[in-house]
Protein backbone atom coordinates (compact mmCIF):
# COMPACT_ATOMS: atom_id res chain seq x y z
CA UNK A 1 0.00 0.00 0.00
CA UNK A 2 1.15 3.54 -0.78
CA UNK A 3 1.34 6.40 1.18
CA UNK A 4 -1.35 7.74 -1.38
CA UNK A 5 -3.49 5.24 -0.67
CA UNK A 6 -3.19 5.24 3.36
CA UNK A 7 -4.03 9.12 2.68
CA UNK A 8 -7.05 7.78 0.58
CA UNK A 9 -8.35 5.47 3.19
CA UNK A 10 -7.95 8.07 6.10
CA UNK A 11 -9.96 10.62 4.00
CA UNK A 12 -12.95 8.16 3.25
CA UNK A 13 -12.85 6.98 6.78
CA UNK A 14 -11.82 9.99 9.32
CA UNK A 15 -15.15 11.67 8.62
CA UNK A 16 -16.94 8.74 9.89
CA UNK A 17 -15.11 8.48 12.47
CA UNK A 18 -15.33 12.19 13.80
CA UNK A 19 -18.89 12.47 13.33
CA UNK A 20 -18.88 9.15 15.24
CA UNK A 21 -17.39 10.90 18.26
CA UNK A 22 -19.36 13.60 18.43
CA UNK A 23 -23.05 11.73 18.77
CA UNK A 24 -24.67 11.42 22.08
CA UNK A 25 -27.60 9.25 22.60
CA UNK A 26 -30.09 8.21 25.29
CA UNK A 27 -33.10 5.74 25.32
CA UNK A 28 -34.30 6.11 28.77
CA UNK A 29 -34.43 10.57 29.23
CA UNK A 30 -36.55 12.03 31.24
CA UNK A 31 -39.39 14.47 30.44
CA UNK A 32 -41.94 15.07 32.81
CA UNK A 33 -44.37 17.89 32.97
CA UNK A 34 -46.65 19.20 35.54
CA UNK A 35 -50.29 21.47 35.35
CA UNK A 36 -51.19 22.79 38.54
CA UNK A 37 -54.32 25.15 39.13
CA UNK A 38 -56.19 26.26 42.45
CA UNK A 39 -58.35 23.07 41.82
CA UNK A 40 -55.92 19.91 40.73
CA UNK A 41 -52.74 19.25 40.17
CA UNK A 42 -51.31 17.46 38.11
CA UNK A 43 -48.23 15.51 37.43
CA UNK A 44 -46.69 13.19 34.38
CA UNK A 45 -43.23 11.22 33.91
CA UNK A 46 -42.14 9.84 30.91
CA UNK A 47 -38.27 8.13 31.28
CA UNK A 48 -38.65 6.28 28.16
CA UNK A 49 -37.73 9.15 26.28
CA UNK A 50 -34.91 9.01 23.02
CA UNK A 51 -32.68 11.50 22.05
CA UNK A 52 -29.40 12.12 19.79
CA UNK A 53 -27.58 15.13 20.17
CA UNK A 54 -24.77 15.63 17.65
CA UNK A 55 -22.20 17.95 18.16
CA UNK A 56 -20.36 17.86 15.16
CA UNK A 57 -23.61 19.10 13.16
CA UNK A 58 -25.03 21.02 16.82
CA UNK A 59 -28.43 19.19 16.15
CA UNK A 60 -30.76 17.58 18.73
CA UNK A 61 -33.97 15.37 18.43
CA UNK A 62 -35.76 13.82 20.75
CA UNK A 63 -38.49 11.08 20.45
CA UNK A 64 -40.83 11.09 23.46
CA UNK A 65 -43.69 7.86 23.67
CA UNK A 66 -46.83 9.42 24.96
CA UNK A 67 -48.18 6.59 26.05
CA UNK A 68 -44.78 5.98 28.34
CA UNK A 69 -46.36 8.81 30.29
CA UNK A 70 -47.26 7.75 33.94
CA UNK A 71 -49.18 9.86 36.15
CA UNK A 72 -50.37 9.14 39.90
CA UNK A 73 -53.73 8.46 38.81
CA UNK A 74 -54.71 5.76 36.51
CA UNK A 75 -57.56 7.55 35.44
CA UNK A 76 -55.29 10.60 34.70
CA UNK A 77 -53.46 8.31 32.82
CA UNK A 78 -56.49 6.95 30.84
CA UNK A 79 -58.02 10.64 29.84
CA UNK A 80 -54.73 11.89 28.59
CA UNK A 81 -54.49 9.22 26.46
CA UNK A 82 -57.34 8.76 25.14
CA UNK A 83 -59.57 12.31 25.77
CA UNK A 84 -56.54 14.49 25.26
CA UNK A 85 -53.46 13.02 23.21
CA UNK A 86 -55.27 10.90 20.87
CA UNK A 87 -51.87 8.67 21.73
CA UNK A 88 -53.66 5.67 19.11
CA UNK A 89 -53.24 8.66 16.25
CA UNK A 90 -50.51 10.16 17.52
CA UNK A 91 -48.30 8.28 18.99
CA UNK A 92 -44.67 10.43 19.41
CA UNK A 93 -44.35 13.98 19.96
CA UNK A 94 -41.00 14.71 18.48
CA UNK A 95 -38.41 17.73 18.12
CA UNK A 96 -35.49 18.43 15.82
CA UNK A 97 -33.89 22.14 16.20
CA UNK A 98 -30.00 22.92 16.53
CA UNK A 99 -28.62 23.48 19.24
CA UNK A 100 -26.35 26.69 19.72
CA UNK A 101 -23.49 28.35 22.24
CA UNK A 102 -21.84 25.60 22.01
CA UNK A 103 -18.81 24.46 20.07
CA UNK A 104 -17.70 20.40 19.27
CA UNK A 105 -15.43 19.28 21.34
CA UNK A 106 -16.80 21.51 24.22
CA UNK A 107 -18.66 18.36 25.97
CA UNK A 108 -15.47 16.81 25.90
CA UNK A 109 -14.19 19.23 28.95
CA UNK A 110 -16.02 18.98 31.72
CA UNK A 111 -18.20 22.20 32.81
CA UNK A 112 -21.85 23.32 32.36
CA UNK A 113 -22.41 24.91 29.15
CA UNK A 114 -25.58 27.42 28.83
CA UNK A 115 -27.22 26.38 25.05
CA UNK A 116 -29.79 28.10 23.06
CA UNK A 117 -32.20 25.70 21.36
CA UNK A 118 -34.60 26.53 18.57
CA UNK A 119 -36.35 24.09 16.02
CA UNK A 120 -39.87 22.42 15.44
CA UNK A 121 -41.72 20.67 17.79
CA UNK A 122 -44.40 17.62 17.09
CA UNK A 123 -47.10 17.36 19.61
CA UNK A 124 -50.71 16.13 18.93
CA UNK A 125 -49.53 16.51 15.07
CA UNK A 126 -49.36 19.91 15.16
CA UNK A 127 -45.84 20.92 14.76
CA UNK A 128 -44.64 24.56 16.19
CA UNK A 129 -41.53 26.19 16.05
CA UNK A 130 -40.14 26.59 19.67
CA UNK A 131 -37.22 28.25 20.89
CA UNK A 132 -35.87 27.75 24.56
CA UNK A 133 -32.40 27.78 26.71
CA UNK A 134 -30.72 25.06 28.26
CA UNK A 135 -27.68 23.75 30.13
CA UNK A 136 -25.68 20.49 28.92
CA UNK A 137 -23.24 19.64 31.53
CA UNK A 138 -20.01 17.34 31.37
CA UNK A 139 -19.12 15.72 33.89
CA UNK A 140 -14.97 14.54 34.64
CA UNK A 141 -16.19 10.77 33.99
CA UNK A 142 -17.67 11.49 30.60
CA UNK A 143 -21.40 11.88 31.20
CA UNK A 144 -23.30 14.34 29.63
CA UNK A 145 -26.50 15.89 31.74
CA UNK A 146 -28.46 17.73 29.57
CA UNK A 147 -31.60 20.19 31.63
CA UNK A 148 -34.18 22.47 29.62
CA UNK A 149 -37.27 23.49 30.98
CA UNK A 150 -39.84 25.38 29.09
CA UNK A 151 -43.92 26.12 28.93
CA UNK A 152 -46.23 24.83 26.19
CA UNK A 153 -50.08 25.82 25.88
CA UNK A 154 -52.37 22.91 24.94
CA UNK A 155 -54.52 25.02 22.69
CA UNK A 156 -51.33 25.74 20.77
CA UNK A 157 -51.21 21.86 19.27
CA UNK A 158 -55.08 21.70 18.96
CA UNK A 159 -55.54 20.08 22.09
CA UNK A 160 -59.36 20.36 23.39
CA UNK A 161 -60.14 20.91 26.90
CA UNK A 162 -63.69 20.52 27.58
CA UNK A 163 -65.34 23.56 30.12
CA UNK A 164 -65.81 20.76 32.23
CA UNK A 165 -62.68 20.48 32.91
CA UNK A 166 -61.39 23.72 32.45
CA UNK A 167 -60.47 24.94 35.72
CA UNK A 168 -58.59 21.45 36.12
CA UNK A 169 -56.09 22.15 33.66
CA UNK A 170 -53.72 24.80 33.57
CA UNK A 171 -53.23 27.06 30.26
CA UNK A 172 -49.45 26.98 30.37
CA UNK A 173 -48.27 23.47 31.16
CA UNK A 174 -44.41 23.63 32.53
CA UNK A 175 -42.37 20.63 30.88
CA UNK A 176 -38.19 19.57 32.26
CA UNK A 177 -36.34 17.81 30.09
CA UNK A 178 -33.34 15.60 31.99
CA UNK A 179 -31.40 13.71 29.35
CA UNK A 180 -28.19 11.63 30.30
CA UNK A 181 -26.50 11.35 27.26
CA UNK A 182 -23.92 8.46 26.95
CA UNK A 183 -21.18 8.74 23.83
CA UNK A 184 -21.52 6.35 20.84
CA UNK B 1 -6.09 7.37 -11.75
CA UNK B 2 -8.73 4.39 -11.90
CA UNK B 3 -8.32 4.11 -8.13
CA UNK B 4 -8.79 7.69 -7.78
CA UNK B 5 -11.86 8.12 -9.85
CA UNK B 6 -13.16 5.14 -7.83
CA UNK B 7 -11.80 6.80 -4.48
CA UNK B 8 -13.83 10.32 -6.14
CA UNK B 9 -17.03 8.29 -6.85
CA UNK B 10 -16.85 6.64 -3.18
CA UNK B 11 -16.31 10.10 -1.60
CA UNK B 12 -19.10 11.49 -3.64
CA UNK B 13 -21.50 9.60 -2.05
CA UNK B 14 -20.62 10.31 1.64
CA UNK B 15 -22.24 13.46 1.95
CA UNK B 16 -25.50 11.37 0.52
CA UNK B 17 -24.78 8.47 3.30
CA UNK B 18 -24.65 11.78 5.71
CA UNK B 19 -27.90 13.62 4.73
CA UNK B 20 -29.60 9.93 4.80
CA UNK B 21 -29.16 9.37 8.43
CA UNK B 22 -31.82 12.14 9.59
CA UNK B 23 -31.51 11.93 12.82
CA UNK B 24 -35.18 11.52 13.85
CA UNK B 25 -35.95 8.69 11.31
CA UNK B 26 -33.17 7.65 13.24
CA UNK B 27 -34.99 7.71 16.63
CA UNK B 28 -38.09 7.17 15.08
CA UNK B 29 -37.02 3.83 13.78
CA UNK B 30 -35.93 2.23 16.64
CA UNK B 31 -38.23 4.47 19.24
CA UNK B 32 -40.89 1.07 19.06
CA UNK B 33 -41.58 0.52 22.44
CA UNK B 34 -44.66 -2.53 23.38
CA UNK B 35 -47.54 -1.26 24.44
CA UNK B 36 -50.96 -2.62 25.27
CA UNK B 37 -54.48 -1.56 24.00
CA UNK B 38 -56.06 0.62 26.39
CA UNK B 39 -59.75 1.79 27.58
CA UNK B 40 -61.18 -0.50 25.33
CA UNK B 41 -64.22 0.02 27.72
CA UNK B 42 -65.42 3.28 29.92
CA UNK B 43 -65.98 0.87 32.60
CA UNK B 44 -65.32 -2.83 33.98
CA UNK B 45 -68.95 -3.40 33.19
CA UNK B 46 -70.57 -3.55 29.74
CA UNK B 47 -74.41 -2.91 31.35
CA UNK B 48 -74.94 -6.46 33.42
CA UNK B 49 -71.79 -8.19 32.85
CA UNK B 50 -68.12 -7.66 32.47
CA UNK B 51 -66.06 -6.18 30.47
CA UNK B 52 -61.96 -6.72 29.55
CA UNK B 53 -61.17 -3.74 31.78
CA UNK B 54 -59.78 -4.18 34.63
CA UNK B 55 -59.63 -1.47 37.69
CA UNK B 56 -56.09 -0.43 37.80
CA UNK B 57 -53.96 -1.58 40.89
CA UNK B 58 -54.67 0.26 43.53
CA UNK B 59 -57.72 2.38 42.48
CA UNK B 60 -61.17 1.20 44.39
CA UNK B 61 -64.07 1.60 41.92
CA UNK B 62 -67.47 2.05 44.45
CA UNK B 63 -70.67 1.06 42.18
CA UNK B 64 -73.98 1.86 42.37
CA UNK B 65 -76.41 -0.27 40.04
CA UNK B 66 -79.77 0.58 40.15
CA UNK B 67 -82.91 -0.74 38.60
CA UNK B 68 -86.23 0.70 38.27
CA UNK B 69 -89.48 -1.41 37.77
CA UNK B 70 -90.76 -2.97 34.56
CA UNK B 71 -91.89 -0.01 32.23
CA UNK B 72 -94.87 -2.25 31.50
CA UNK B 73 -96.03 -1.62 34.92
CA UNK B 74 -97.90 0.95 33.06
CA UNK B 75 -99.13 4.74 34.66
CA UNK B 76 -99.44 3.47 38.06
CA UNK B 77 -96.13 2.40 38.90
CA UNK B 78 -94.97 5.81 36.96
CA UNK B 79 -93.84 3.38 33.89
CA UNK B 80 -91.09 1.01 36.65
CA UNK B 81 -89.91 4.41 38.07
CA UNK B 82 -91.60 3.55 41.53
CA UNK B 83 -89.80 0.67 41.62
CA UNK B 84 -86.08 0.03 42.53
CA UNK B 85 -83.50 -2.65 42.58
CA UNK B 86 -80.46 -1.91 43.81
CA UNK B 87 -76.48 -3.91 44.02
CA UNK B 88 -73.63 -1.54 45.80
CA UNK B 89 -70.35 -2.60 44.74
CA UNK B 90 -66.70 -2.37 45.48
CA UNK B 91 -64.11 -3.07 43.32
CA UNK B 92 -60.16 -3.64 43.89
CA UNK B 93 -57.12 -3.67 41.51
CA UNK B 94 -54.66 -5.49 43.25
CA UNK B 95 -52.59 -5.49 40.47
CA UNK B 96 -53.19 -3.86 36.97
CA UNK B 97 -54.16 -7.46 35.99
CA UNK B 98 -55.61 -8.69 38.90
CA UNK B 99 -59.65 -7.18 40.28
CA UNK B 100 -61.29 -8.06 43.43
CA UNK B 101 -64.76 -6.71 44.08
CA UNK B 102 -67.57 -7.81 46.62
CA UNK B 103 -71.25 -6.23 45.77
CA UNK B 104 -74.84 -6.73 48.02
CA UNK B 105 -77.90 -6.75 46.10
CA UNK B 106 -81.34 -5.98 47.08
CA UNK B 107 -82.44 -8.73 44.67
CA UNK B 108 -83.23 -12.14 46.71
CA UNK B 109 -80.50 -10.07 49.27
CA UNK B 110 -77.86 -11.38 47.94
CA UNK B 111 -73.86 -10.69 48.72
CA UNK B 112 -71.55 -11.50 45.69
CA UNK B 113 -67.96 -11.92 45.50
CA UNK B 114 -65.82 -11.67 42.25
CA UNK B 115 -62.29 -12.24 40.86
CA UNK B 116 -61.11 -11.33 37.32
CA UNK B 117 -57.74 -11.65 35.90
CA UNK B 118 -56.37 -10.74 33.01
CA UNK B 119 -54.58 -13.77 31.11
CA UNK B 120 -53.60 -12.21 27.83
CA UNK B 121 -53.63 -8.34 26.81
CA UNK B 122 -54.32 -7.41 23.85
CA UNK B 123 -51.03 -5.34 22.33
CA UNK B 124 -51.13 -2.14 20.09
CA UNK B 125 -47.33 -2.22 19.14
CA UNK B 126 -44.00 -4.02 19.54
CA UNK B 127 -45.55 -6.98 20.21
CA UNK B 128 -48.31 -9.09 18.89
CA UNK B 129 -51.65 -10.65 20.27
CA UNK B 130 -54.81 -9.86 18.82
CA UNK B 131 -56.82 -9.66 21.93
CA UNK B 132 -57.60 -9.42 24.99
CA UNK B 133 -58.71 -12.90 27.38
CA UNK B 134 -60.03 -12.31 30.94
CA UNK B 135 -60.88 -14.88 33.08
CA UNK B 136 -64.11 -14.02 35.45
CA UNK B 137 -64.92 -16.14 38.69
CA UNK B 138 -67.91 -15.01 41.01
CA UNK B 139 -70.01 -16.24 43.70
CA UNK B 140 -73.44 -15.34 45.48
CA UNK B 141 -74.80 -16.08 48.43
CA UNK B 142 -78.83 -15.38 49.35
CA UNK B 143 -79.35 -13.78 52.46
CA UNK B 144 -82.80 -13.86 52.59
CA UNK B 145 -84.06 -15.25 55.92
CA UNK B 146 -85.24 -19.27 55.70
CA UNK B 147 -89.16 -18.36 55.09
CA UNK B 148 -88.44 -16.26 52.11
CA UNK B 149 -85.94 -18.26 50.05
CA UNK B 150 -87.89 -19.33 46.81
CA UNK B 151 -87.57 -22.76 47.82
CA UNK B 152 -89.14 -22.77 51.41
CA UNK B 153 -91.23 -25.37 52.25
CA UNK B 154 -92.52 -26.57 55.94
CA UNK B 155 -89.85 -28.35 57.39
CA UNK B 156 -87.02 -28.52 54.97
CA UNK B 157 -83.89 -28.01 56.26
CA UNK B 158 -82.10 -24.68 55.08
CA UNK B 159 -78.87 -26.00 53.80
CA UNK B 160 -76.28 -23.03 53.77
CA UNK B 161 -74.74 -25.13 50.39
CA UNK B 162 -78.34 -24.30 48.88
CA UNK B 163 -77.97 -20.73 48.82
CA UNK B 164 -74.66 -20.23 47.22
CA UNK B 165 -74.49 -20.29 42.89
CA UNK B 166 -71.45 -19.54 40.81
CA UNK B 167 -70.44 -18.40 37.36
CA UNK B 168 -67.16 -18.58 35.34
CA UNK B 169 -66.63 -16.44 32.47
CA UNK B 170 -64.02 -16.52 29.46
CA UNK B 171 -64.55 -12.46 28.28
CA UNK B 172 -62.45 -12.54 24.28
CA UNK B 173 -61.88 -9.10 23.25
CA UNK B 174 -60.73 -7.31 20.92
CA UNK B 175 -60.58 -3.16 20.36
CA UNK B 176 -60.76 -2.87 16.87
CA UNK B 177 -60.66 0.60 16.73
CA UNK B 178 -60.48 3.39 19.18
CA UNK B 179 -63.97 4.13 18.81
CA UNK B 180 -65.62 0.09 18.49
CA UNK B 181 -64.91 -2.72 20.40
CA UNK B 182 -66.13 -5.96 20.74
CA UNK B 183 -66.23 -9.22 23.42
CA UNK B 184 -67.27 -12.73 23.27
CA UNK B 185 -68.21 -14.21 26.67
CA UNK B 186 -68.73 -18.10 27.28
CA UNK B 187 -69.96 -19.07 30.62
CA UNK B 188 -71.31 -21.58 32.80
CA UNK B 189 -73.54 -20.47 35.54
CA UNK B 190 -73.45 -23.22 38.83
CA UNK B 191 -76.14 -23.64 41.25
CA UNK B 192 -76.19 -25.23 44.11
CA UNK B 193 -79.61 -26.13 43.96
CA UNK B 194 -82.10 -25.70 41.41
CA UNK B 195 -85.74 -25.74 41.90
CA UNK B 196 -87.08 -27.92 39.13
CA UNK B 197 -85.60 -31.52 38.94
CA UNK B 198 -85.61 -30.70 35.44
CA UNK B 199 -83.35 -27.90 35.36
CA UNK B 200 -79.70 -27.77 34.34
CA UNK B 201 -77.47 -27.19 37.93
CA UNK B 202 -74.79 -26.14 35.16
CA UNK B 203 -75.92 -23.71 33.00
CA UNK B 204 -73.82 -23.03 29.40
CA UNK B 205 -74.38 -19.72 28.06
CA UNK B 206 -72.68 -17.32 25.44
CA UNK B 207 -72.58 -13.64 25.64
CA UNK B 208 -71.35 -10.93 23.16
CA UNK B 209 -71.28 -7.45 23.89
CA UNK B 210 -70.07 -4.46 21.94
CA UNK B 211 -69.62 -0.72 22.65
CA UNK B 212 -69.30 2.27 19.51
CA UNK B 213 -68.09 5.72 21.04
CA UNK B 214 -70.13 8.77 19.48
CA UNK B 215 -67.61 11.14 20.86
CA UNK B 216 -64.97 10.79 23.28
CA UNK B 217 -66.67 11.03 26.77
CA UNK B 218 -69.96 9.24 25.20
CA UNK B 219 -70.31 5.79 24.00
CA UNK B 220 -73.33 3.22 23.31
CA UNK B 221 -73.21 -0.46 24.39
CA UNK B 222 -75.20 -3.32 23.87
CA UNK B 223 -74.96 -7.13 25.47
CA UNK B 224 -77.11 -10.26 25.06
CA UNK B 225 -76.62 -13.31 26.88
CA UNK B 226 -77.96 -16.69 25.20
CA UNK B 227 -78.50 -19.65 27.29
CA UNK B 228 -78.05 -22.85 25.47
CA UNK B 229 -81.82 -24.74 25.22
CA UNK B 230 -82.79 -26.69 27.83
CA UNK B 231 -81.24 -25.90 30.74
CA UNK B 232 -83.47 -23.71 32.66
CA UNK B 233 -87.26 -24.52 33.55
CA UNK B 234 -90.11 -24.13 31.64
CA UNK B 235 -93.00 -22.66 32.85
CA UNK B 236 -95.67 -25.10 33.78
CA UNK B 237 -99.15 -24.92 32.80
CA UNK B 238 -100.60 -23.06 34.95
CA UNK B 239 -97.60 -20.18 34.56
CA UNK B 240 -98.52 -20.18 30.94
CA UNK B 241 -101.99 -19.85 31.50
CA UNK B 242 -101.70 -16.81 33.28
CA UNK B 243 -98.87 -15.27 31.10
CA UNK B 244 -98.43 -16.90 27.87
CA UNK B 245 -95.35 -15.14 27.80
CA UNK B 246 -93.99 -16.55 31.29
CA UNK B 247 -90.58 -18.66 31.03
CA UNK B 248 -86.97 -17.69 31.52
CA UNK B 249 -85.50 -14.88 28.74
CA UNK B 250 -81.93 -14.11 27.58
CA UNK B 251 -80.99 -10.82 28.64
CA UNK B 252 -80.38 -8.02 26.41
CA UNK B 253 -79.30 -4.95 27.93
CA UNK B 254 -78.86 -1.60 25.61
CA UNK B 255 -77.04 1.76 26.94
CA UNK B 256 -74.87 4.67 27.14
CA UNK B 257 -71.91 5.49 28.67
CA UNK B 258 -71.28 9.17 29.76
CA UNK B 259 -67.97 9.71 31.20
CA UNK B 260 -67.31 13.28 33.34
CA UNK B 261 -63.81 13.38 34.63
CA UNK B 262 -64.18 10.95 37.94
CA UNK B 263 -67.42 9.40 37.32
CA UNK B 264 -68.85 7.30 34.94
CA UNK B 265 -72.53 6.72 34.03
CA UNK B 266 -74.15 4.11 32.27
CA UNK B 267 -78.15 4.55 31.50
CA UNK B 268 -79.35 1.77 29.73
CA UNK B 269 -82.66 -0.47 29.16
CA UNK B 270 -82.18 -4.14 29.94
CA UNK B 271 -85.10 -7.59 30.91
CA UNK B 272 -82.67 -8.44 33.63
CA UNK B 273 -83.76 -7.48 37.19
CA UNK B 274 -80.25 -8.56 39.02
CA UNK B 275 -77.27 -7.98 38.58
CA UNK B 276 -74.99 -10.51 39.01
CA UNK B 277 -74.50 -13.30 36.70
CA UNK B 278 -76.33 -16.31 38.57
CA UNK B 279 -79.63 -13.44 38.39
CA UNK B 280 -79.51 -12.07 34.77
CA UNK B 281 -78.11 -15.37 32.77
CA UNK B 282 -80.01 -17.67 34.57
CA UNK B 283 -83.54 -15.82 36.30
CA UNK B 284 -84.59 -13.07 33.49
CA UNK B 285 -88.14 -13.11 33.17
CA UNK B 286 -88.58 -9.87 31.51
CA UNK B 287 -89.73 -10.01 27.81
CA UNK B 288 -87.94 -6.90 25.35
CA UNK B 289 -91.77 -7.77 23.16
CA UNK B 290 -94.05 -7.14 26.53
CA UNK B 291 -92.44 -3.95 27.77
CA UNK B 292 -91.12 -6.05 30.62
CA UNK B 293 -87.87 -3.86 30.12
CA UNK B 294 -86.17 -1.94 33.06
CA UNK B 295 -84.17 1.25 32.91
CA UNK B 296 -81.58 1.66 35.12
CA UNK B 297 -77.99 3.17 35.68
CA UNK B 298 -74.81 2.68 36.74
CA UNK B 299 -72.63 4.89 38.43
CA UNK B 300 -69.03 4.45 38.84
CA UNK B 301 -66.87 6.88 41.11
CA UNK B 302 -62.88 5.42 41.48
CA UNK B 303 -60.76 6.27 44.18
CA UNK B 304 -57.13 5.95 43.89
CA UNK B 305 -56.30 4.24 47.32
CA UNK B 306 -52.89 2.83 46.51
CA UNK B 307 -49.58 4.66 44.19
CA UNK B 308 -47.94 1.61 42.65
CA UNK B 309 -44.53 2.84 41.88
CA UNK B 310 -43.81 1.99 38.38
CA UNK B 311 -40.76 1.06 36.95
Amino acid sequence: MTTRDLLLTAALVLPVALSAQERWTSRNGNVSFSSSTPMENIEAKNNKVSSIYDASRGEVVFVVLIKSFEFEKALMQEHFNENYMESTEFPKASFKGKVGGIKPGDLSKPGSYAVTVTGDMTIHGVTKSVSTSGTFTADPTGRVEASCDFTIKPSDYGIKIPGMVKDNIAEDVKVQVRIDYTVN
Amino acid sequence: MKKYLLAIAFAGTMPALHAQDDLLALLNDSAEVKAYSTASWKSTRVINGHSTENTAHGVLDFRIGHRFGFISDGVSEFFGLDGSTVRLGFDYGITDRLQVGIGRSGYEKTVDGLLKYKLLRQCESGCGMPITLSLVASSSITTLVKDKLPWYEEGRTDYFTHRLSYSWQLLIGRKFSDGFTMQLMPGVVHRNLVRYAEEKNDVINIGIAARYKISKRLALTAEYYYVLPDQLAKPTATELANDPNAGYKNSLAVGIDIETGGHVFQLHFTNSTGMFERAFITETVGSWEKQQIHYGFNISRVFTLHRPKKG
